[in-house]
């Protein structure tokens, strides 16, 4: 048997015979970080490579002591004996799905990744491979997505219906990635400005720097006011804070694929769930994998078993990667 | 259809009462009488006999959904909820092109729901199929849960009544009464309930109960122990015999008609007068004593009782109230007042008068309350003696006042995903404590964690998992409980041999090791010896 071209390591997948490692959390030289969602993107290594779109918001992630290698779509960059590009994941800006060619041999890494349209960021692009390391976040036929356009305009009717009740709506979503995707598909219903919690507005600044349409935003602030009528946009953890007094009447609604389940959305008690995912769903999964070619998927992140036991019932040589980790938090998405 | 889909899909968005009171009266301000009739029939809670068999429902929908029956569990898991699973499959099924072009009213899903169970698998399956193509999720989910059973939205009895009587201008106390009894399932029961005649009353219908709540801090906050009438808290079920018109009718607390389980109450109570209303507990009980709950669990649920058991098994009504008597309503009346015409008309059948506990003092009331265990019930209850009979929970002049409970320590050994609002996080738990080096399960309990802890303990469980028995996952034995219970019962239906009534979780007790919780002897010498047994 040959050696595989990655193999888990330092919470990552390392390559040895590149001596890099793909989105790792503990200490190594040399990294290639998918994109810059903390559980991906952490400071511990020497030198990071990323996407050229990617390249502000890893900075900012990680700090300015890191050396930063951006890279264009799909440029080959030389890791010892690896051939290495970067391509589209859809996921959040910059996101890059990870080539790894050695002796001929092609791994692609998916990281995480979405089929449905986004404005923030460069689509997912098919890359023919060998093998196919595939996330499985909602790697379940219960987990389809309704589209964007549709989902959007269901927050638009719920701002404007709480609005006309005098409350305000109070939208939890990951503050990146997620919260810029849902400022700028309102534009197609608003020009309003909408306020921001201090996690999510730095990072809507770096989209907007980069030219990224969205609604004007303001940050919250400390100074009394009425939020009537206004729409906030805030990671899920400040729900939990006393950030949350100062609004009065308020609405809320959290934005995510775990939406989908009313379990789900009632056992935390949102007001109101929206079904909205920077992941594939399930057929959005089950479609990629069939269309890179790969001979080999591996899976990691959520379901894994389940898209294993799917895939080789249909023939696909499939293995949960082994060492990955298991199920994800309702947050992280 | 899709009217009744978008209020449950209302009601489910909000966590308001208001908000819900509005949505349901708006609902029946737009909907036809013979639809509205259903969506209280569903709201209250009730449910269609089984019209087909759920696996086989389940197999069904997997087929069209080319899902397996593995995959299925797996997506239960995740969902909690049956009738949501095979909602969310149906609808993320490929090749859909008939989605929303089914918009039946709910009158006629009723129908078909109910027309289905005449047919056999073969035709049910077919209707079925050609159904689920037709309509989206809101209404795919309807549709299954029709079939189901168990809408739980958050809309109680109360909320119900509440919208009922904004939209129709009918008393909240007239809309409960002609609530109780048979299920609203028909356009013509439901027109009734708003009949402008309010003397029509149904034979067999009980008044709605009137509930205690828990004492909260010192009873010698509640004044004069002169003005109050103390009494036992028995461990039975809540329960109304209703004679009336030369029939008599047994309701539990539930508002299920339960005369069919008890025969031997039933039958003692045709000497009573007519237009007689009793409140009280129904028991099992032997030589003038309680028997276990569990002897009083034989006798449910059955539509027959057999000789045997009621001979072994034998019941009782243990009178707690007065509330109609020739055939007038007595509930306003004072609670002196009701108790001495209670004990004459008891007299006349035989039926126990529950008794009334008397003390010069709260104290001494308290030193008395300390016998309840060793007399098999749960504390004292506590009513005002100027009481009216009221609706409901309502606070302030009947308090229960439970004796503390019994605790014990032991170690989390399985846990099973729950349901409903729980879906996805494992909250049913098993605890066992030790007997000759193992360790032995002896109760599940469900409540006392808070959500944090429910995560936590969550997240550790998946990551502690030793086995799986389908959705059950045994884990290592590392965490430690204090749970408290109300009493331990010897059963031979547990392999400890002992039940516990109504374990809950007292704390997590993070501190201690697993080998320092408690034994089962431990256990086993806290059972109180039932007497008569």
């Amino acid at each position: 048997m040959t050696t595989d071209v990655l193999t888990p390591a330092a919470g990552g997948l390392a390559c040895p015979a590149g001596d890099f490692v793909v989105d790792p959390l503990t200490a190594t030289t040399t990294s290639v970080v998918t994109h810059a969602h903390a559980d991906h993107a952490r400071a511990v290594a020497d030198v990071v490579h990323c996407s050229a779109e990617g390249a502000a918001v890893t900075r900012r992630r990680l700090g300015d002591a890191v050396k930063i290698i951006a890279h264009e779509w799909g440029e080959r960059f030389q890791l010892g004996d690896a051939a290495v590009s970067l391509h589209p994941a859809g996921h959040i800006r910059g996101s890059a799905q990870v080539r790894v060619e050695v002796d001929g041999v092609t791994w692609v890494v998916s990281g995480d990744y979405k089929r449905e349209e986004d404005p923030t960021c460069t689509p997912f692009e098919v890359v023919p491979c060998d093998v196919f390391v595939t996330e499985a976040t909602f790697a379940l036929p219960i987990y389809r997505w309704p589209s964007t356009a549709q989902v959007v305009e269901e927050i638009w009717s719920w701002w404007q219906a709480n609005a006309a009740a005098g409350k305000c709506s109070m939208l939890f979503c990951y503050a990146l990635g997620k919260a810029q995707r849902v400022l700028a598909g309102l534009r197609a219903h608003t020009d309003r400005s909408v306020f921001v919690h201090g996690a999510v507005s730095p990072l809507t600044e770096a989209y907007r720097d980069e030219g990224i349409q969205m609604l004007p935003t303001a940050p919250v602030g400390k100074e009394r006011r009425s939020f009537a009528g206004e729409l906030v946009v805030a990671p899920p953890s400040a729900s939990r804070s006393t950030w949350m007094r100062r609004f009065g009447a308020v609405q809320t609604g959290f934005a995510s694929g775990w939406m989908r389940v009313r379990g789900r959305r009632r056992g935390r008690g949102w007001d109101r769930g929206f079904v909205l995912s920077d992941h594939a769903d399930w057929p959005g999964i089950v479609e990629t994998v069939a269309a890179t070619g790969a001979r080999r998927v591996l899976a990691y992140h959520g379901r894994a078993d389940l898209l294993v036991a799917y895939l080789r019932d249909r023939g696909v040589d499939a293995a949960p990667l082994a060492g990955s980790t298991g199920s994800r938090s309702m947050e992280e998405d | 259809m899709r009217r009744f889909a978008a209020l449950y899909d209302r009601l489910d968005r909000t966590n308001s009462t208001n908000d819900k009171v509005a949505a349901i009266v708006a609902y029946l301000a737009a909907a036809p009488a013979a639809d509205a009739a259903w969506a209280v029939f569903f709201l209250s809670g009730e449910r269609l006999p089984a019209p087909v068999k759920v696996r086989e429902m389940t197999e069904w929908a997997c087929d069209v959904c080319g899902v397996d029956a593995a995959t299925f569990e797996v997506c239960y898991e995740e969902v909690g909820d049956r009738a949501e699973t095979l909602a969310l499959l149906l609808e993320a099924a490929p090749g859909r092109r008939d989605e929303g072009t089914w918009d039946p009213p709910l009158r006629e899903v009723v129908e078909l729901v109910v027309g289905l169970r005449s047919q056999d698998p073969a035709a049910q399956r077919a209707a079925l199929t050609a159904r689920w193509a037709q309509l989206a999720l809101r209404e795919l989910f309807v549709l299954n849960k029709v079939i189901t059973g168990g809408f739980r939205v958050g809309v109680s009895k109360r909320l119900l009544v509440r919208a009922l009587s904004q939209w129709s201008g009918i008393d909240t106390a007239v809309l409960f009464h002609r609530m109780m009894g048979a299920p609203i399932d028909s356009e013509a029961r439901f027109r009734g309930l708003f009949d402008a005649d309010s003397t029509d009353a149904d034979r067999a219908r009980p008044y709605p109960f009137f509930l205690a709540s828990p004492v909260e801090g010192e009873v010698a906050t509640l004044g004069e122990v002169a003005d109050w009438q103390a009494e036992w808290k028995w461990d039975g079920i809540r329960g109304q015999l209703v004679a009336r018109g030369g029939e008599v009718s047994l309701w539990s607390r539930g508002e299920e008609l339960v005369t069919d389980s008890f025969p031997d109450i039933a039958g003692a109570a045709v000497g009573l007068p007519d237009g007689v209303v009793l409140d009280g507990e129904i028991l099992a009980w032997r030589d003038g004593a309680p028997l276990p709950f569990a002897s009083l669990q034989r006798r449910l649920g059955r539509k027959r009782v057999g000789k045997k058991t009621l001979a072994d098994y034998p019941c009782t009504f243990l009178c707690y109230d007065l509330l109609e008597e020739g055939g007038a309503d007595l509930r306003a009346a004072p609670l002196r007042a009701r108790r001495a015409r209670l004990e004459a008309t008891a007299a006349l059948v035989g039926f126990p008068v529950s008794e009334v506990v008397v003390a010069e003092s709260w104290g001494a009331l308290a030193r008395l309350r300390e016998q309840s265990r060793g007399r098999g019930v749960e504390g004292m209850m506590l009513k005002r003696l100027d009481s009216p009979y009221r609706t409901g929970r309502v606070r302030g002049d009947w308090w229960k006042w439970k004796v503390d409970p019994l605790e014990l320590d032991a170690v989390l050994v399985y846990a099973q995903p729950g349901h409903g609002r729980r879906a996805g996080l494992h909250t049913d738990y098993t605890f066992a404590v030790w007997s000759e080096g193992e360790l032995v399960p002896v109760a599940k309990a469900y409540t006392g964690l808070d959500n944090a802890e429910i995560r936590e303990l969550d997240t550790w469980i998946r990551r502690n998992t030793t086995d799986k028995f389908g959705p059950v996952r045994q884990v290592a034995a590392e965490h430690v409980f204090e749970l408290h219970f109300d009493s331990a019962q010897r059963s031979t239906r547990h392999k400890s041999g002992v039940a516990l009534r109504f374990p809950r979780i007292a704390r997590w007790r993070r501190e201690r090791e697993p080998q320092s919780a408690n034994r089962l002897d431990d256990v086993l010498a806290m059972v109180g010896e039932p007497s008569g047994d």
